[in-house]
């Protein structure tokens, strides 16, 4: 990695701990700034191509089969001037039996019109898993519009889970669209945690079709909006086979103006799968303020914490 | 010394009397037992001295410490050293045990409490207050916290509940370590056996204290049940 690139690093503010994984010869990583690629390594068993085409990026990876990779793929996505677009298009392959963890750092820390888009076609084979995460800074601004589109296909006894995680900072306008099908015995976890603040624009869909027998899915959102931010959570959860197991779990905290909606949508065509769903919308649970009241927290800073867990 | 005094306290619900002329002295670094049937209002007056919302008396005095406590804030009066531990203890994602014991000014590092109420520290430090610990571990955890905080008043409803029975040693000996360090209890319990580590108990039927005394009588009278006096109905004096 050169100088350069840790300047932009420092520049998107990512932290020490994180510049040094970047550094790290065992580490993959894959660093693309605005439309550029700035740096990518790879290590045995896994492939990646990552060229700049068409306005955009273009990231092909592949883990070879039965590779398991002991330390995670990092990424880092970002922008750094105020304005300018961002389109990822992403084809991840991992072959059977091979397991890898992502870490993706979706750093806009000057945001004032700026536009991400990110497209992945995930395949994940027979017996492989994949762990993601993806972390966001979009700065103080709200000047963004992030699209994170994903269409993943697990095989049989595979198994993905996601965690997206935007809880400090703006959001600006934020679009998930998630669309997972699931194999026989495999599982699936979609979480996301957002805090939304000012006019930010916070809409999610996310989608499991639990599509071959025992396969098991769990869509969990945790929100929180404040001041006059918006947030629509849709988590629809299809059981389409014989001893499918399905949970949509939402919970949204709000705060002074904040609008907030969760539509679960569940749909069984199969008398031996189950699909359940939980929601709750509302301002901070009074026994939990309670609670903490009488530890002597002002209600402020009750109302804090309780919401810092819930990201959490 | 009396520490808390509850003067002439009449409390309404929906229309419905709940306390009326009930008197109460608390004193200081005593464990006083509160005894009486389901409904009479127990946890209400626990909700009253805490100051929690909605539970606001219509009229009467409540005084810690000589200070008028009835318009003072929840977190207030926990500053002046009230804590309550609930009957039904509320859970939290994302509050892991050893931050929910540090809330406090915790004189003693988180491990220290979670063994004193029978629990070990390397085993629920980490975990998550959430609904994946039981309904016993979590009434533990939070008689933990009451003791972290080093309250002047601790107030505890019914700590019993949910609890195996093999732990009364382990209440006994919360409250012991309560009554070591200074600290006065209000001790809301059905068990006459954990009502019997109080040094005074008070028996509540009708909306009021129709009797206080040694542990020992007013356990043997709440056993009956009967109430010579009111027989469990609240006589509103308004």
């Amino acid at each position: 990695m050169t100088n350069k690139s840790h300047e932009l690093l420092n520049m998107l503010g990512l932290d020490k701990n994180n510049q040094a994984v970047f550094q790290d010869q065992k580490t993959a990583h894959l660093v693309v700034i605005g439309q550029r690629i700035i740096s990518s390594r790879t290590v045995p068993g896994l492939e990646v191509d990552a060229k700049e085409q068409g306005g955009g990026v273009l990231v092909r990876i592949r883990l070879s089969e039965g590779v398991c990779l002991a330390t995670p793929v990092h990424t880092c996505f970002g922008v750094v001037h105020n304005q300018e677009d961002q389109l990822i298009k992403i084809e991840v392959c991992l072959e059977r039996n091979s397991s890898a963890r992502f870490i993706a750092h979706c750093l806009f820390p000057k945001a004032e019109h700026v536009r991400h888009s990110m497209d992945a076609q995930i395949m994940i084979a027979e017996g492989a898993s994949m762990g993601y995460q993806e972390r966001h800074y979009h700065g103080p601004y709200g000047g963004i519009k992030v699209i994170p589109k994903a269409t993943v296909k697990i095989g049989q006894g595979g198994r993905y889970t996601s965690d997206f995680t935007l809880t400090d900072g703006r959001v600006g306008s934020l679009e998930i669209d998630y669309d997972v099908e699931a194999s026989d015995d495999s599982v699936v976890e979609l979480t996301t945690r957002v805090f939304g603040h000012g006019s930010d624009d916070i809409r999610i869909r996310e989608r499991i079709v639990l599509a071959g027998k025992n396969a098991r899915g769990l869509i969990k959102s945790r929100i929180a909006v404040e001041d006059d931010a918006l947030a629509e959570v849709t988590g629809i959860t299809e059981g389409n086979a014989a001893g499918v197991r399905g949970h949509v779990d939402c919970m949204e905290i709000i705060r002074d103006r904040a609008v907030a909606k969760a539509i679960p949508i569940i749909s069984v065509i199969h008398p031996q799968a189950k699909v359940t769903h939980e929601a709750a919308i509302g301002s901070v649970d009074k026994h939990q303020l309670e609670t903490l009241m009488a530890h002597g927290l002002t209600p402020e800073e009750a109302v804090d914490l309780i919401v810092k867990g819930m990201l959490e | 010394m009396n520490l808390l005094e509850l003067s002439d306290i009449r409390f309404t619900a929906s229309g419905r009397t709940i306390l009326t002329g009930l008197t109460l002295t608390i004193k200081a670094g005593e464990i006083h037992a509160l005894l009486g049937t389901n409904g009479t209002g127990k946890s209400t007056l626990a909700n009253i001295i805490m100051g929690c919302e909605g539970y606001y008396p219509e009229s009467g005095g409540i005084y810690f410490d000589a200070i008028l406590l009835n318009s003072m804030k929840m977190y207030e009066r926990a500053r002046l050293g009230i804590c309550l531990a609930w009957q039904e203890p509320a859970r939290f994602e994302g509050l892991r045990v050893h931050e929910y014991l540090t809330l406090g000014a915790a004189t003693e590092p988180p491990e220290v409490f979670l063994r004193l109420v029978g629990l070990n520290p390397s085993a629920y430090l980490d975990r998550m207050l959430d609904r994946f610990l039981s309904g016993g571990e979590r009434k533990r955890i939070e008689l933990a916290s009451v003791l972290a905080v080093r309250p002047r008043l601790a107030i505890l409803d019914e700590p019993d509940s949910g609890i195996d029975m093999l732990s009364t040693d382990d209440i006994i000996q919360v409250l012991d370590h309560l009554r070591s360090t200074g600290s006065a209890v209000l001790l809301i319990t059905h068990r006459e056996e954990i009502a019997a580590a109080a040094d005074r108990a008070s028996r509540l039927c009708g909306g009021r204290i129709i009797a206080t005394g040694n542990p020992r009588q007013i356990s043997s009278s709440f056993k009956t049940r009967k109430c010579i006096s009111c027989d469990g109905m609240v006589r509103d004096d308004k």
